[in-house]
């Protein structure tokens, strides 16, 4: 990695002074000041409405209509990009800065080959040979294949390689400045840490400046030589990356990296630190410091004095305090409940498929639930997670064959089949509140329908219910008369908690409740999660990509790979190994310490007749047999693991990895 | 609500509003408000032009030509709104009823719905009205029965959509039935589109009844109803008197112009 000494004045892609960005009389941006320097790479981080892409976008000065640069200046290599006429800036764009977005399918045209999309960045630079070089472009960003790919539209192609073929793009006129804003949050993770190497790999390579706009703290932390985090359009921080993740200087920072489920975590270790209050709405009046209303750190002097700028060497914080910023004082980890998760089976799924025309979504899958337990369900998109979800929720009839159990009783296939008590005994917490919750009603109605039809309840009982109710998820009164959309997302979600624990279920499946909210937000409901769980002594079937998350809550996972379950036990011995070289992939694609490549495109559902599903994409296949036999389940019946390679072969997390698979060296070290 | 409002107050809608609204108050005061009785015949001055004493002249009979276009806005104010009414009514039922259900009640009524939509509407509407003999009330279950399957198609594509949401197996989950779904939990998220679909209905309604009427099958005589006139006098323009054709021709036209605009500005403030 390049250490830039800040003495040496290296020539700056990019400076961003004292810039201020309005949304028609809406400040969003306030006196940001940021540089980057040629071949550096800095990351801005900060939750959801804080400012990283309008701060993006001012800086190209490709701001919407709404929007206008109020203050401050713009330079890219020197020149003052706020006083370019239409025609320079026009060039600026075509050849000294690229953006990538989030999303690679609405980036790229769906109607047009990826080849022409692909040639046509070459051929607006005027350069000759433009199918070669789009072909050359391809081969770069390590897309198998280039000479077919360029024949293919966009939606025949995999989010992970769509999101190559818009880097490769953006690279074509080799960029002095690369902006990235969010390019992995859509992807899944083994998909996600690919794209991270291979940005790494091409900055290297072409010496491009990037600026990286991320949510994801320790994504960006592993990726940039420096980082800044914004906060209600202010940048309160910013310094050398390892300092701002290992030592921050600010308490928004310090309380945003304490809010992640690190270092393993589990809920026995207590609740997860939360920032109390949230993010202020745009136009909102502002403390003299930004963050005071919420820093448990405030004193007068916050609300009345704008915080200085104080640097220490290369690391500024705008702060009136110096660290350290203890954590606040929370409740120690409720242990009076003696732990008796797991003891009794309330739910069991024995068999069970679904077919979808050829495509078997979910494969012979059988597995048991303990009352008051947790199940982590881990697997990336297509892995049919939240299809089994639908089958046990009997939203979905599975294949004739499949048997759900309910307290050793069998379940109907339909909702329509099974009796009141057992459909109030399995509910669901969706992954988007503002799908989950429906927009025409109040949050009094959403909650007292279910009172009223699960629970029987009525008149003032269920008046006092009601109150209960959101009291336990602490809603206020104020929010029970509002509609969805007056909430904010984490409150959102807070109703669909309540909603779904109003007829006191037996088993609630979460099927990705947090990756919509932001770290704050998400820590305090997983907090609520765990708390409800003690109360209630619920099961929980808790689905999510993010193996933290999975690892804080879940006292067992399963792992589920292109509708089959390829191994299943405590979520330590599978998250630590020895453990199957599917999840082995997944977890060192978290983890990044040393990174296990997935092989190849991850094959559709149905496109493997015979053998291992994980055949294309294992790194350690060992021969014929992955081709020929379906592994069975090996290693016993605690921790069972679908895979021919011997127990004590079986890859561990954090251990060297064997001949074989791919060895990434870590970034930022 | 109020940003709605502000949404809504373009020009456009402003001008169609200010239509409907004034001949929605002849319909309601127009025959107390004229000097003349627009079924009072004056033979002795027929067909008189436009004057201070009748401002839209007379017709072949002597009627007053201005109170009989006031007092048309009743009739077509009547029979188009309530067909309309009725035809969303069924069109909102069926469309949810497809939409939700799904599997081959849909597939049977969609089907059927898309024959009816094939047919020519005027032709159908002549052929019930010829079958069960011409009247207000007929015109009416006859408008209905041809714009249902249209708006019922609008309803079921919205349900479809909200039938993608999480809240509706959220509901399903807490033991609701399949009419609180459809008309407690889905219908307030579509009410924006029918809103949208009714108001456009409403205006190929009025002009239907005007052209049933034309054609002898609609609103009968002596009803001072416009399609009705217009087909009594038509003739009459080639002599000169247009008065007798004109006025009853613009107010029509200006209804239907009205409604659209409305519509229109509608759909604009609800997307």
């Amino acid at each position: 990695m390049t250490v830039v000494a800040p003495e040496a004045a290296p020539a700056e892609a990019l400076r961003l002074t004292d810039l201020s960005v309005s949304y028609g009389k809406v400040p969003i941006l306030r006196q940001v000041s940021l540089s980057v320097a040629a071949g550096e790479c800095v990351g801005l981080v900060g939750e959801s409405g804080c400012g990283k892409s309008t701060a993006a976008l001012a800086a190209l000065r490709a701001l919407p209509r709404a929007g206008r640069i109020t203050g401050g200046g713009v330079t890219m290599d020197g020149m003052d990009v706020l006083a370019l006429s239409p025609g320079a800036l026009r060039k600026l764009w075509a050849r000294r800065v690229s953006m990538v977005y989030q999303d690679p399918s609405r980036a790229l045209n769906p109607t047009i080959t990826v080849g022409a999309q692909v040639m046509e960045a070459f051929a607006v630079l005027g350069l000759a040979d433009a199918r070669g070089r789009a072909e050359a472009m391809l081969a770069k960003v390590q897309i198998p294949a280039p000479a077919r790919v360029m024949g293919v539209y966009p939606h025949q192609l995999s989010g992970g390689t769509q999101q190559r073929v818009v880097i490769a793009m953006a690279l074509a006129k080799e960029p002095a400045l690369l902006v990235l804003d969010e390019p992995t949050t859509g992807l899944d993770a083994t998909v996600e840490a690919e794209i991270l190497d291979l940005i790494e790999a091409l900055r290297q390579e072409q010496g491009s400046a990037i600026l990286l706009i991320s949510h994801n703290l320790p994504m960006v932390g592993r990726m940039c030589d420096r980082i800044g985090v914004l906060y209600a359009g202010s940048l309160v921080e910013q310094g050398p990356a390892a300092e701002v993740l290992h030592a921050p200087r600010h308490p928004y920072t310090a309380r945003l990296l304490s809010c992640l489920p690190r270092g393993g975590r589990r809920k026995q270790d207590g609740a997860l630190q939360t920032i109390a209050g949230q993010l202020p709405a745009p136009g909102a009046r502002l403390e003299a410091c930004v963050f005071a209303s919420r820093c448990d750190r405030a004193e007068a002097i916050c609300r009345t004095t704008p915080p200085p700028e104080t640097a220490i060497g290369g690391h500024m914080a705008k702060c009136h305090f110096a660290p350290p910023f203890p954590a606040s004082a929370e409740a120690p980890p409720d242990t009076s409940q003696a732990d008796v998760s797991g003891k009794t089976p309330v739910l069991a799924a024995l068999n069970v498929s679904k077919t979808y025309g050829a495509v078997r979504a979910v494969n012979d899958i059988s597995l048991q639930l303990g009352a008051g337990e947790t199940l982590g369900l881990v697997g990336e998109s297509g892995s049919g997670k939240t299809t089994l979800a639908r089958l046990l929720l009997g939203l979905t009839a599975p294949d004739p064959g499949s048997r759900i159990l309910l307290d050793g009783a069998p379940l109907g296939a339909t909702l329509a089949s099974r009796t009141r008590p057992q459909r109030k005994a399995i509910q669901i917490i969706f992954q988007n509140p503002d799908s989950a919750l429906n927009r025409g009603h109040r949050i009094s109605h959403i909650l007292a329908r279910p009172l009223s039809r699960l629970a029987g309840l009525s008149g003032a009982v269920l008046k006092t219910a009601l109150a209960e109710l959101a009291q336990g998820v602490r809603l206020g009164e104020t929010h029970l008369g509002m509609r969805p959309r007056a909430l904010s997302g984490g409150l959102k979600q807070r109703v669909a908690i309540a909603r779904a624990f109003a007829g006191h279920p037996r088993v609630v499946i979460c099927d990705e409740p947090t990756s919509a909210l932001d770290v704050s937000v998400q820590a305090a409901i997983l907090n609520l999660l765990a708390a409800l769980q003690r109360r209630e002594h619920v099961a929980y079937v808790f689905i999510s990509h993010d193996l933290a998350v999975v690892r804080y809550l879940a006292d067992r996972i399963a792992v589920m790979y292109l509708g089959h379950l390829l191994e299943i036990g405590p979520a330590e011995e599978v998250l630590s190994g020895p453990h199957h070289p599917y999840t082995a992939a997944l977890v060192s694609a978290a983890t990044a310490a040393t990174r296990v490549r997935l092989r190849g495109e991850i094959p559709r559902a149905g496109d493997i007749q015979s053998g291992c599903i994980f055949q294309k994409n294992c790194a350690r296949k060992i021969g014929p047999i992955c081709e020929t036999v379906a592994p069975p389940f090996a290693a016993g019946d605690r921790h069972p693991i679908r895979c021919h390679i011997p127990l004590g072969e079986l890859p561990v997390a954090h251990a060297t990895m064997p001949a074989g698979s791919r060895v990434v060296p870590p970034a930022g070290e | 609500m109020s940003a709605f409002l502000r949404r809504l107050a373009r020009p456009g809608f402003l001008a169609g509003f200010a239509i409907v609204l004034f001949w929605v108050l002849c319909a309601l005061f127009g025959p107390y408000l004229v000097p003349q009785n627009p079924f009072k015949d004056d033979l002795m001055n027929a067909l008189a032009p436009p004057s201070a004493a009748h401002w839209f002249g007379t017709d072949q009979i002597g009627r007053d030509v201005f109170a009989r276009v006031i007092a048309g806005a009743r009739p077509i104010l009547s029979v188009a709104p309530l067909a309309t009414l009725l035809a969303t009514l069924c069109g909102t039922t069926l469309g949810l009823a497809t939409g939700y259900a799904g599997g081959w009640l849909d597939a049977v009524l969609s089907r059927l719905i898309e024959v009816i939509l094939a047919l020519p509407l005027i032709v159908v509407a002549l052929l019930v009205l010829v079958a069960l003999g011409p009247s207000s009330l007929n015109v009416i279950v006859v408008i209905a029965l041809v714009f249902t399957p249209i708006i019922a198609r609008t309803v079921r594509s919205a349900v479809l959509a909200e039938c993608k949401l999480d809240y509706v197996p959220a509901a399903q989950l807490r033991d609701e039935g399949a009419l609180h779904i459809m008309f407690v939990e889905i219908l307030p998220n579509i009410l924006p589109p029918i809103l949208v679909e009714v108001t456009v209905r409403l205006g190929y309604a009025i002009f239907t009844v005007a052209s049933l009427s034309f054609l002898g099958f609609g609103i009968q005589p002596p009803s001072p109803d416009w399609g009705l006139t217009i087909a009594e006098n038509y003739g009459l323009i080639v002599g000169g008197y247009g008065w007798t054709v004109g006025f009853a021709a613009l107010a029509t036209g200006s209804l239907v112009v009205g409604v659209n605009l409305v519509a229109e500005g509608l759909q604009e403030a609800l997307q």
